[in-house]
């Protein structure tokens, strides 16, 4: 199974490299983006495991070790059951 | 007393403190490699600044896992003293033993520079040496060194009195322009509520001796010698007092 976790800052966290793309892409006139916020992307390909131990396993790696809960939220799906 | 200093891959602060603590200090100094799940019978732990595990992930985030840290973890629960510089700061915010986590500095740059430092508690084991209001020169080096803690978190944390150092002008006022990294209340330095757990962003390593530019960093160690080399016979002292009221 692959799954992909989407690990980004919390909305309440200031994220200032999200901040730099937003001044860089206005001074290109994009001026349609109004915000950017930047985060990271991990694509784990995972055994043995069904979906529902997926959904709990998942989660518990993404808020034990690949986000800080302090500052970061996740997100994640799975791309690919086999 | 005897000091060790943990060595992860990516430390790169660890000869400096090793030097700074056994030839500046004079006190037995020993090397703790992070494999290891021994700590030697020091007493007193420092995480060295650097980029253990390449910042990978995170700063601080897979130092964490080190068996070594285990040990760690368990010898500051018990009461042992841990002094987290930069990086060591970094861990020891990932490790949970600090409250808070640190964002990339404000203006997105790597900074290296000397910066003060105010004291705003001269009563911890950390700052005994030094004087409350007393501003040390002391540099940094450092690219994630924004403090962040939640509203609340940071509430707790100024009314225990858990800051410890502050970044302020040389004439110790707290401005926002000498806040060169964007941290949450000018915040350069905590400690745990307990007292024996320290991290800071500075390097006093980087500043313990004249010919280094600024000796203001011994501070931090000479307090550190002061409280626990006179902690011995205080516990005796009450040890017996308890035993007295039983």
């Amino acid at each position: 199974m692959k799954v992909r976790i989407l690990v980004s800052f919390k909305d309440s966290v200031l994220d200032p490299q999200g901040q730099t793309v937003t001044n860089a892409l206005h001074t290109m006139g994009y001026d349609a983006v109004m915000n950017v916020r930047q985060g990271k992307v991990f694509d784990l390909d995972l055994e043995g495991v069904t979906r529902k131990e997926a959904e709990a396993l998942v989660p518990e790696i993404a808020h034990r070790v690949l986000a800080n809960p302090i500052i970061e939220k996740f997100d994640w799906e799975i791309l690919k059951v086999r | 007393m005897k000091f060790g200093v943990v060595q992860f891959p990516g430390s790169n602060c660890d000869f400096d403190a090793f030097h700074a603590l056994r030839n500046v200090m004079k006190r037995p100094t020993v090397m703790l490699w992070h494999k290891d799940h021994d700590l030697q019978g020091v007493d007193c732990v420092v995480l060295p600044g650097g980029f253990a595990y390449g910042d990978y992930l995170r700063v601080g985030a897979i130092a964490r896992f080190s068996p070594l840290m285990q040990e760690v973890r368990t010898f500051a629960r018990g009461g042992g003293h841990v002094l987290g510089i930069c990086n060591g700061f970094q861990v020891l915010l990932e490790l949970g033993l600090l409250p808070g986590a640190m964002l990339r500095n404000k203006d997105l740059k790597f900074l290296c520079q000397h910066v003060h430092i105010r004291v705003e508690d001269a009563k911890t084991d950390f700052t005994r040496a030094a004087r409350k209001g007393q501003v040390l020169r002391i540099p940094i080096a450092h690219f994630d060194g924004n403090y962040y803690a939640p509203a609340r978190t940071l509430r707790d944390i100024e009314r225990n009195g858990q800051v410890v150092f502050r970044y302020c002008e040389a004439d110790g006022t707290v401005t926002a322009e000498a806040n060169v990294n964007g941290s949450m209340g000018n915040i350069a330095g905590i400690r745990n509520t307990e007292g024996n757990v320290l991290g800071l962003m500075p390097h006093p390593e980087r500043a313990s001796e004249a010919l280094l530019g600024s000796e203001d960093g011994r501070t931090i160690f000479e307090s550190l010698i002061l409280s626990l080399e006179r902690r011995k016979p205080a516990r005796r002292a009450a040890a017996g007092k308890a035993a007295r009221h039983d």
